[in-house]
């Protein structure tokens, strides 16, 4: 049996009573107990709907007083587009960078090789012993310029691999940003879909409300901890500005 | 000469790693955090630290200040290299015992720099 409550019981008793005395024939009466049956009823739900409204009422003005909405939209979303746009720079000096060390070594390289294949076809002859002495003497000249230029050249190669290499930090630099940026939108998101909730009336229960509050929270919290990577123009203030401030201060505490 | 290098991105593991290689250091091994990188350490016998902050599950920062606490570790070299550079995280990071700290981005010069400086330091026993 379903089990009730104290309104259903009373409901109960007065449906009850309005059979017995519609069967008896006293309609008088049993016009009395209906309309008690139907005040009951108006006032339950007038109850439910004034709960209803002071929910929406409630919830409403904590959306509006909620600073981490007001603090996305005014500071982080503005901050999200800078911090993205210098994504867009890094990554674009990360490429013209590289393209530009590889447009340098590449023609170095095919002259390197042309001079070796020249240098290879002239000692081929010399172990032919199709060489004339003048010959040789040329040959011997070319090799000792090939082996002046040869090293610098190498060593420019060397270089912009190196740049090459480190034109690659950007990986990191911008990944470590656009996590941030995720973590913004991620936080976006849940606010529209409370902002949804509150539109359409949607009812959680009330743990799993709690639970997306605390982990909001925590998102926020987190990245108040770690500033991560400065974007020039926006640096926080107590950031220092870059390797020379670090030694500074490191010095300055005796290192 | 052997290094760890611990750093979330494998990007930079492989850029520190090829500059080490340049700078003569060829003996190197990587970890993605603080987690994987402390038992490589009490396991492994590495002479030198190269360690990122800001890392998922366990910080630089922490990898640095159990190193320390590690009687059988407490002596390494440790050489941070991260995107951090509030005042205050430095000053937490050189009391924390740090032997260097360079802020991304930096060039090979500065790593070279840093890395001489330390062992110098350490062949002066000054430190």
């Amino acid at each position: 049996m379903i089990e009730m409550n104290e309104t259903d019981n009373e409901n109960l008793q007065l449906a009850k009573k309005y059979i017995e005395l519609l069967e008896s024939g006293n309609r008088q009466e049993a016009d009395d107990v209906l309309a008690e049956l139907t005040d009951i009823r108006e006032s339950q739900l007038f109850n439910e709907l004034g709960k209803l409204t002071r929910d929406f009422h409630e919830t409403l003005n904590a959306f509006n007083s909620d600073d981490r909405i007001t603090a996305l939209a005014e500071d982080e979303i503005p901050d999200a587009k800078e911090r993205l746009n210098y994504v867009i720079q890094k990554t674009d000096d990360a490429a013209h960078k590289t393209l530009n060390a590889i447009e340098t070594v590449l023609p170095m390289c095919e002259s390197l090789e042309k001079s070796l294949s020249g240098l290879g076809s002239e000692w081929d002859k010399f172990l032919a012993k199709e060489m004339k002495p003048q010959e040789f003497r040329d040959l011997t000249g070319d090799i000792k310029s090939f082996f002046d230029s040869s090293g610098g050249e190498l060593n420019v190669v060397k270089s912009n691999l190196t740049e090459i290499l480190m034109a690659q930090d950007f990986q990191d630099i911008t990944g470590q940003i656009i996590k941030r940026v995720i973590t913004l939108v991620a936080e976006v998101e849940k606010s529209l879909v409370e902002l949804v909730k509150l539109g359409g009336k949607i009812r959680l229960p009330k743990d799993q409300q709690d639970q997306g509050k605390t982990q909001g929270q925590a998102a926020a919290d987190e990245t108040g901890v770690l500033e991560g990577p400065q974007i020039p123009g926006m640096e926080t203030g107590s950031a220092v500005g870059g390797q020379d401030d670090v030694d500074e201060l490191l010095s300055s505490l005796g290192f | 000469m052997k290094i760890l290098i611990v750093d979330d991105f494998s990007t930079m593991r492989r850029i520190i790693k090829n500059l080490l290689r340049d700078l003569g250091f060829t003996n190197t091994t990587d970890a993605d955090d603080g987690t994987t990188a402390l038992p490589m350490l009490q396991s492994g016998s590495f002479d030198f630290l190269v360690t990122d902050w800001n890392m998922p599950g366990m910080t630089g920062i922490d990898l640095l200040k159990a190193v320390r606490a590690d009687p059988k570790l407490a002596s390494l070299p440790v050489l941070m290299v991260t995107a951090e550079q509030k005042r205050e995280q430095i000053i937490e990071a050189a009391q924390a015992g740090v032997n260097g700290y360079i802020v991304k981005p930096f060039t090979a010069i500065t790593l070279k720099e840093k890395i001489d400086k330390i062992f110098e330091r350490i062949e002066g026993g000054d430190s």
